[in-house]
């Protein structure tokens, strides 16, 4: 009875004697990479609302390009202070934390983004309706595929400039997820990045049937796995009454030490915790695409336009591991002899069922799906290490895969037929007669999602398998090497039809792009080869920042 | 009144809305299915704020229902736009990606 009388007591005092609250600390400079990406989006959608439409599309590009090179200074401007090693802490009153997997996983993710955002702008593509120039994004998202108000839009050469602020919207979100340091923020930077992605995935221009499909699928489905994460924190917060990592971390090694009687019921209760766990768990494995929870995976990238795919795959992917990193190695390492034996299956079956099911398909953008499922199962290799090299690994792994994912996705773009991309396997044949560069620069990028030495793919492959060996998983390494070998059976398939087969008379073309795209290809390829050439600067950079404050 | 009986009925509840996720086949009956989840976890936040005599769980509560609100302006709309255009919110029709 003693604890219901205190819980009385908490607004009866309140009642009667009405204090100060302070004002909470806020250390604005070091949150400023995650503002400016927020303001600039909150800016950009005032210009939607002020601006007149033909002078949209540059303004957008130019505030979200300013925004995104700012917020990666001010990353790095972090890191040169020591924000990433000596002055690591916990900011905004132990909401989010700056410490080196944060600040290396931002940095990421705005490069990343800055690159994606050069292929949303991307115009020469789509052949100029009525002598306007169109992006891959719908005339009028809201208009029915087919109908009136949709041939008026395009008559009217309309684009929906809106995907800058969204997507900046989206990537503020991704700042904060792997730095949430209470399960609170983790929620709702979860809701953050997803909910603008849910909008970006219906926006395609051509087949949007196809893109509301995927948009409806991958919406039901996120919010599903997101309701799923809320309980998890609700049975987590019961566990430890608190929702703060190092309140849980506290509780879940201590026990139930110091506790009331009354609460203990619910504080410090097993089975609270273990099934919080789990459900937490559901909820992150679900964003990064993991066996059994990656269902969605392949329709949404198939049905997403293109630039919208290549940075939900390369963005979401780090996000979601840096908070998953984070969850396991801060607030669960006390329980690391529960949640690893089910991680290790949960990686084994995702290498294995990634690699496997990829071989069946006819579909670039699925391949190229299941192929990122195989992926998130040997990054998952590297965070079951438990070890700073296993941080250290996965950091580089999400740096080198990003990039390749999307300058992947980019070179997709740029295969077209009369209905848009043609993305059917069958009519990429021959390829490399038609156009060697770009089926060179796609087979450099397929060399480096199987792992070929020379390219990033096997310094992160190297990196990951080695952290995972160190730990004592050496079944898991062989395994993880074995789905490799089977990946790449089918990376190459793609690569000998592109160059070894003869090209169909009514093949697909290879469109021109601007220097937006361009930029973005090169960028990915030149981060493919020097993440695999000379990656040692690069591991040591994620060696640096492979210390999770607390 | 024993305050574990209302996380009973929270663990219910979302049983309750995860069941009908699977089942419906209506896509805003499923969503209204995901919404009951939200308010499961809701109800369980608030009681254990309850047990354990500190106001968390009820500021969770406020930004749960603040996310709720959220996902239903992102949801509607693209339910709407997919009625629109196939005149059914039926989640079987929507089947043109096939394994």
């Amino acid at each position: 009875m003693s604890s219901v009388a205190t819980v009385h007591s908490l607004w009866m005092t309140a009642a009667d004697a009405p204090g100060r609250i302070p004002g909470p600390h806020i250390e604005y400079a070091q949150l400023s990479p995650t503002l400016i990406v927020l303001g600039a989006a909150v800016l950009g959608i005032l210009v939607e609302a002020f601006l007149p439409r033909r002078s949209r599309y540059h303004t957008q590009l130019l505030l979200s390009v300013v925004a995104l090179a700012a917020a990666f200074a001010a990353v790095i401007g972090l890191a040169a202070g020591g924000f990433g090693t000596s002055k690591a802490h916990v900011a905004a009153m132990g909401a989010i934390a700056v410490d080196g997997p944060a600040l290396f996983l931002q940095g990421t993710i705005l490069l990343v983004s800055l690159v994606a955002v050069f292929t949303f702008a991307e115009r020469r593509l789509d052949p100029a309706s009525h002598g306007k120039r169109v992006d891959s994004f719908a005339a009028q998202a809201a208009a029915v595929p087919g109908g009136k108000a949709e041939q008026e839009a395009v008559k009217a050469g309309f684009t929906t400039t809106e995907v800058f602020p969204i997507v900046l919207f989206a990537v503020g979100g991704m700042l904060v997820f792997p730095a949430a340091n209470d399960l609170l923020t983790l929620f709702i930077a979860l809701e953050v990045f997803s909910l603008p992605l849910y909008i970006l995935c219906t926006l395609a221009r051509r087949q949007r049937l196809l893109s509301q499909e995927a948009a409806l699928k991958y919406f039901l489905l996120g919010a599903f796995s997101s309701a799923f994460l809320l309980f998890g924190i609700a049975l987590l917060y019961g566990y430890a009454g608190t929702v703060t990592y190092a309140g849980i971390a506290e509780v879940v090694a201590d026990g139930a030490k110091q506790i009331d009687p009354a609460l203990a019921g619910t504080m410090g209760n097993d089975a609270l915790l273990l099934i919080g766990a789990a459900l937490v768990l559901m909820g992150l494995l679900f964003k990064v695409g993991a066996v059994p929870f990656h269902m969605w995976t392949p329709d949404v990238y198939q049905g997403a336009p293109t630039p919208v795919t290549g940075f939900m795959a390369a963005a979401t992917k780090v996000a979601a591991f840096g908070a998953l990193l984070r969850l396991l190695y801060v607030v669960l390492p006390g329980l690391r002899w529960d949640w690893r034996p089910v991680m290790w299956g949960v990686a084994i079956i995702t290498m294995l069922a990634g690699a496997i099911v990829a071989i069946t398909q006819t579909d670039i953008k699925r391949l190229l799906a299941y192929s990122s499922i195989a992926h998130a199962g040997f990054i998952l290799a590297g965070v079951l290490a438990t070890s700073e090299d296993g941080i250290s690994s996965v950091l580089f792994y999400l740096a080198a895969y990003s990039f390749v994912t999307l300058g992947a996705f980019a070179v997709v773009t740029l295969v077209r037929d009369a209905g848009g991309e043609a993305t059917h396997l069958s009519k990429w044949a021959g390829l490399g007669r038609r156009s060697p560069l770009v089926a060179a620069v796609f087979a450099v990028f397929l060399l480096a999602f199987a792992g070929i030495p020379l390219t990033s793919g096997f310094a992160g492959k190297f990196a990951v398998f080695k952290a995972a060996a160190q730990s004592g998983a050496g079944w898991l390494v062989v395994i993880g090497v074995l789905s490799s070998a089977i990946a790449a059976f089918f990376y190459i398939r793609v690569i000998v039809l592109m160059f070894f087969s003869e090209p169909k008379a009514d093949g697909p073309t290879v469109a021109v792009p601007s220097p937006l795209t361009t930029t973005a290809i090169a960028i990915g390829v030149a981060v493919t080869v020097v993440l695999g050439v000379a990656p040692q600067y690069f591991l040591d950079l994620a060696g640096q920042a492979s210390v999770f404050v607390r | 009144m024993n305050p574990v009986y209302y996380l009973y009925l929270a663990a219910l509840l979302f049983t309750i809305g995860a069941a009908g996720v699977l089942i419906r086949r209506n896509a805003i009956v499923v969503f209204m299915c995901i919404e009951l989840m939200l308010n499961a976890c809701n109800l369980a936040f608030v009681t254990f704020s309850r047990m354990h005599g500190n106001l968390d769980g009820q500021i969770i509560a406020f930004f749960t229902m603040v996310v709720a609100a959220a996902e239903v302006v992102v949801g509607l709309a693209i339910i709407v736009t997919i009625f629109r255009t196939r005149h059914t919110a039926s989640v079987d029709d929507a089947s043109l990606m096939k394994l």
